[in-house]
């Protein structure tokens, strides 16, 4: 943007995949009927009191780790305090004034160009219930997400471009998925992210008015409207006007951004020390614990895959883009495939299978022992990279053993050298002139009876061996 | 003479020497409260059917390991969670709330020692207020004198024990509202530690600072009571998880060589002459008994009140902010957006008091007051609960009266609430600290009103304070006496 | 002498979500004020040095293995809704 820098800070609320709730023990599970998964607790009866899940906190300890923040000693939890229908005690038990991480960073990458992104605070806290919006002027509520553990994640105001919003939370989701907290999925909202906005005249220190984007329901829609709040802002500015801070949410058809509401000052959440709950003290003992269980993050395996591996550094980004992906890739060569064997095919036929089919790879039928197995078969070969396409499309689509495809589809390569010689004797016999062409400079002549002889075996002949011995024989006569 | 009149170990012996049934026990309260209700007005819901159903059952299971509270009639103050017994805290927004849906512990408990549930006692509406005349649904009387209140919050279960009503009650107390209704009552009523009692049922005025306990006729009883609901409760995060003793040990020593500490605050101006005088001779009679007393100094309990009420308020005003006409209890019937729904809902649901409260406590949580009110109220109570660590330092038990006056006229102070909460004064520095204290009788004013003496004791020595408290009434006969009503004239 | 303003009175009720009459206003205006102004006897100590107390008791780290349990049904969750509708509870949307 000439003459504007562009400032972006981004929220991002995740959800902990717990077996029960944070303060109650309903199960913590997604899709259920409505308000099956409820109790007095998470329905604010008078009388109820919250008590902590441990595994909640576990979890934070993780996250905040993993995105390298310094994790808190004492620390303990806040009222924040307003009124909504899927707010049933009227405040939320989150955390003000002693969050458990503090001082974190990620680093992301753009056009080639590595970048630190610093993170300000990460908190934990209760989700709030479902309220659906109907057009018949009422509203209903479901009460099942109310109470499961939430992360919410600020980021400083690096960011710069919504390109690298995108990428910042791209990377956010990697490593928290790599931690193992949480699955991260936008559309079940297990993450959700809101964005902050403003532009300053370039060497200008102090920020300009910033507005926030809300509904913001996936990464690409976030980087959108952050591009539309970055030309519109710089409109307003050059036409004289004046920044407002309000809400603004982004429309997925008109790819614009409308304004929710205008803030006047900032809202009262009248915080204070919830006195249902006791403070946490976190000592270095059981911070050690949770640091140990930590598994190795995106960074560290993109590395260990170009040091160790010897992968290309743009094919390891691309294996550990998902811990996922990054998972099967292990698996497979755990079993026994080459590396770089392995790496082509996740890029190349297994992703464009995911694409098309729309599905993730932990939803594939096919398992990393499959595709060792067939890429074993490929490098012994009993197969040809050929029919291993079969193989693929087979193994892909319904799973089971490569073997047991190929014997069944009567892929097996020919490569039986007496089988094959005897075969391309009967063709040379009955080829004659075909010998002559080739020994008169025809290459051509050659071709045909590879073809020849790849028909007679219905294509299982081993096309290297195929080429070999009619070279052979034909020196023979 | 009422079935009522005994103790707990002597209806025991009545009930396995088949002199009474538990039926017997349970018709003792229905006729009684047939009787004398109308003029006491101390129950909001009867659970007759129930309970005398349960009575049955109990006379046919009565084994000889049934504890010591078998089919003892009891009343439950309205704050306290019960499973399939309308739960409304007085107040009218949950007047619908027929079915809370669970038992508070302490009920879990009590049903588990298999005592009989009564029904649910008035009380001033979310325990906010000294007189009961706060309560959504009516005014209970005092017992000794129907012109004037029980006191409260916890006035219904004051008045029915008083009364004769039902043998013993449950009562909350955030800042007296147990100990000042049995002081104006005449019976016995114990504050426990904070976190001695489980608070998970408890609809919640003051979570730093609420706390269930027993209201009786002896303290012998209390004690009996108070062991059946205390414990570690894993559903109440500040519930103590420390070892209890047996409290009837206590009755087994006497206050030999025990050192009293009587703050002079507890005596000054604004107490009553007639209280001073009886607690006076109280102390003298401890001091026949082997006991010693002394005058000592809790400096910062001229500013209990003030910090009380601004922390009872702040969090009450998160702790009723729940009552939101969504999930439970009476929404406005006004055609109305969402906030509006909100906004006319509570305001319908809600008495006077609880609104003074809910905007006392919003106002000193809001942005730019917190630290001026919220936290320095905080501070202040440290250094309240400085006073009583050091007093503890030297002394056993600190003894003094619990109220500065008898019970008010009905009427007397309603539009009046700072002096009213003034009156709290000797009551609220005792849940700022967390300790606990029990109020027990002992006289009975000019006009016929009972004085109740106040005992506190350290963290955890509800022994202790017991001990104290049946050497006096052993050696008094302030507990016999009995208000006169209906039939009883 | 803390004066409390209606406008203040006004702000504070919304906050708590407290629909109040003119005269309720004016009448929670004097009260609060005058309970206000009680509460700043409190100004007479000085605690720049006093920790605040939020708990009594010296408890910590009291939390809950991760373990669910069953409690109550669907039925009974919505058992005492002013207003449901297909196993929701029914609230009146917000005009906007």
């Amino acid at each position: 943007m000439s003459n504007f820098e562009t400032v972006i800070g981004l929220e991002v609320h995740v959800e902990l995949k717990t077996n029960s709730k944070i303060f109650s023990p309903a199960p913590n599970a997604f899709g259920s009927e409505p308000n099956s998964n409820v109790n007095p607790i998470d329905l604010g009866y008078p009388g109820v009191l919250p008590v902590l899940n441990e595994e909640a906190v576990n979890f934070a300890m993780k996250a905040a780790m993993a995105i390298n923040c310094e994790i808190a000693t004492d620390t303990k939890f806040d009222r924040k305090n307003y009124f909504y229908p899927d707010n049933p005690k009227a405040y939320q038990i989150s955390q003000f004034d002693q969050p458990i991480g503090e001082n974190g960073w990620i680093d992301i990458e753009v056009n080639g160009e590595t970048k630190r992104i610093g993170i300000t605070r990460l908190h934990l806290e209760e989700d709030a219930g479902k309220l659906t919006h109907n057009d018949d002027g009422y509203s209903l509520v479901d009460y099942n997400r109310q109470g499961t553990p939430l992360v919410e994640i600020v980021s400083e105001p690096d960011i710069r471009t919504p390109e690298e919003a995108y990428a910042y939370l791209e990377k956010l989701k990697n490593i928290i998925q790599y931690t193992g907290v949480s699955d991260c999925k936008m559309e079940e909202g297990s993450l959700r992210c809101d964005a902050n906005i403003s532009i300053r005249p370039i060497g200008q220190e102090e920020f300009g008015t910033k507005t926030e984007l809300k509904n913001l329901n996936s990464f690409s829609f976030v980087q959108k409207g952050l591009e539309y709040e970055e030309k519109r802002q710089r409109e307003v500015l050059l036409n004289g006007g004046e920044i407002l801070q309000e809400t603004r949410r982004y429309d997925e058809k008109t790819k614009e951004t409308i304004l929710m509401r205008v803030k006047e000052g900032s809202d009262d959440y009248r915080y204070f020390p919830e006195p249902d709950l006791v403070p946490l003290y976190i000592d270095d003992a059981w911070k050690e614990r949770i640091r140990a269980e930590i598994p190795e993050l995106p960074d560290a395996r993109l590395a260990r895959y170009v040091k160790e591996l010897d992968l290309p550094a743009y094919d390891a980004g691309v294996l550990t883009s998902t811990k996922e992906m990054s998972d099967f890739f292990e698996a497979t060569i755990a079993s026994g495939a080459d590396a770089k064997q392995a790496s082509n095919w996740l890029m190349g036929e297994v992703s464009a299978y995911m694409n098309k089919q729309q599905v993730e790879i932990n939803d594939l039928k096919m398992t990393p022992e499959g595709l060792a197995k067939m890429i074993k078969l490929i490098a012994d070969g009993t197969i040809s990279s050929k029919m291993a396409k079969k193989v693929f499309a087979e193994l892909v689509e319904n799973g089971g053993d490569p073997e047991k495809i190929v014997k069944e589809k009567g892929l097996v390569q020919i490569s039986d050298e007496g089988q094959l010689r005897e075969i391309i004797s009967g063709i040379l016999d009955a080829n004659e002139q075909s010998i002559i062409d080739f020994k008169n400079g025809k290459d051509k002549a050659l071709g045909f009876l590879v073809g020849q002889t790849m028909k007679a075996t219905k294509g299982q002949a081993n096309p290297p061996m195929v080429n070999k011995i009619i070279l052979e024989e034909i020196e023979k006569r | 003479m009422s079935l009522f009149d005994y103790t707990l170990k002597e209806l025991q012996e009545k009930l396995h020497n088949k002199e009474i049934t538990v039926s017997d026990l349970v018709e003792t309260s229905f006729a009684r409260i047939n009787e004398v209700d109308d003029e006491v007005q101390a129950f909001l819901t009867l659970n007759e059917e129930e309970a005398k159903k349960q009575a049955k059952e109990l006379d046919e299971q009565l084994g000889t390991d049934a504890s010591i509270l078998y089919g003892a009639p009891i009343g439950i103050k309205d704050n306290i969670v019960t499973k399939g017994l309308r739960t409304t805290a007085a107040s009218q927004i949950l007047a619908n709330l027929n079915d809370p849906l669970y038992d508070a512990t302490v009920v879990e408990k009590l049903n588990a020692e298999k005592t009989v549930t009564i029904g649910k006692l008035n009380m001033d509406e979310f325990a906010m207020g000294s007189t009961n005349e706060n309560s959504g649904y009516k005014k209970t009387r005092n017992p000794w004198n129907t012109d004037y209140v029980p006191g409260g919050s916890s006035g219904g279960s004051a008045a029915a024990v008083a009364a004769g009503e039902v043998f013993f009650s449950l009562g909350s107390d955030t800042g007296g509202s147990i100990r000042q209704p049995a002081s104006f009552c005449g019976v016995v009523g114990l504050k426990p530690t904070y976190g001695l009692v489980s608070r998970f049922g408890l609809v919640a005025f003051a979570s730093s600072l609420d706390q269930i306990g027993p209201i009786t006729r002896t303290v012998e009883d209390n004690a009996h009571l108070l062991q059946a609901i205390v414990g570690h409760d894993k559903m109440d995060s500040t519930s103590a998880n420390v070892e209890i003793p047996n409290y009837s040990d206590a009755f087994k020593q006497d206050v030999k060589g025990l050192r009293i500490a009587v703050p002079k605050e507890y005596l000054a101006e604004g107490v009553d002459k007639e209280v001073k005088e009886a607690v006076l001779q109280a102390l003298k009679k401890y001091e026949e008994l082997g006991a010693t007393w002394e005058e000592v100094s809790l400096p910062h309990s001229k500013y209990a009140v003030a910090a009380y009420y601004l922390l009872s308020s702040s969090e009450a005003s998160a702790n009723l902010a729940r009552f939101d006409g969504v999930r439970y209890g009476v929404r406005t019937e006004k055609r109305v957006d969402m906030l509006d729904m909100f906004k006319h809902s509570r305001a319908e649901g809600f008495g006077d008091e609880v609104k003074r409260r809910i905007m006392l406590g919003t106002f000193a949580l809001s942005s730019g007051y917190y630290d001026a009110y919220y936290k320095k109220a905080q501070k202040v109570r440290t250094l309240i609960k400085n006073d009583f660590e050091k007093i503890f330092e030297d002394y056993d038990v600190i003894v003094g009266p619990t109220s500065p006056t008898t019970a008010y006229k009905i009427g007397e102070k309603i539009d009046d609430p700072l002096t009213m909460y003034v009156d709290d004064i000797l009551t609220i520095p005792v849940n700022l600290a967390g300790v606990p204290g029990i109020s027990v009788p002992c006289g009975l004013s000019s006009e016929g009103l009972p004085i109740g003496l106040q005992i506190i004791g350290k963290h955890f020595d509800e022994s202790t304070v017991y001990r104290t408290a049946y050497a006096f009434e052993q050696a008094t006969d302030h507990h016999k006496k009995r208000p006169s009503l209906g039939g009883d004239k | 002498m803390a004066d409390i303003s209606k406008d203040q009175v006004k702000h504070v009720a919304n906050l708590a979500r407290l629909a109040l009459t003119d005269e309720e206003v004016e009448k929670m205006a004097k009260q609060l004020g005058d309970i206000i102004s009680y509460a700043e006897l409190l100004n007479e100590l000085d605690t720049d040095n006093v920790e605040p107390t939020t708990h009594v008791l010296d408890l910590k780290n009291v939390m809950r293995k991760d373990e669910p349990r069953e409690w109550i049904s669907k039925e009974d969750a919505l058992k005492n809704a002013p207003d449901q509708k297909d196993g929701q509870f029914r609230v009146p949307s917000i005009l906007e």
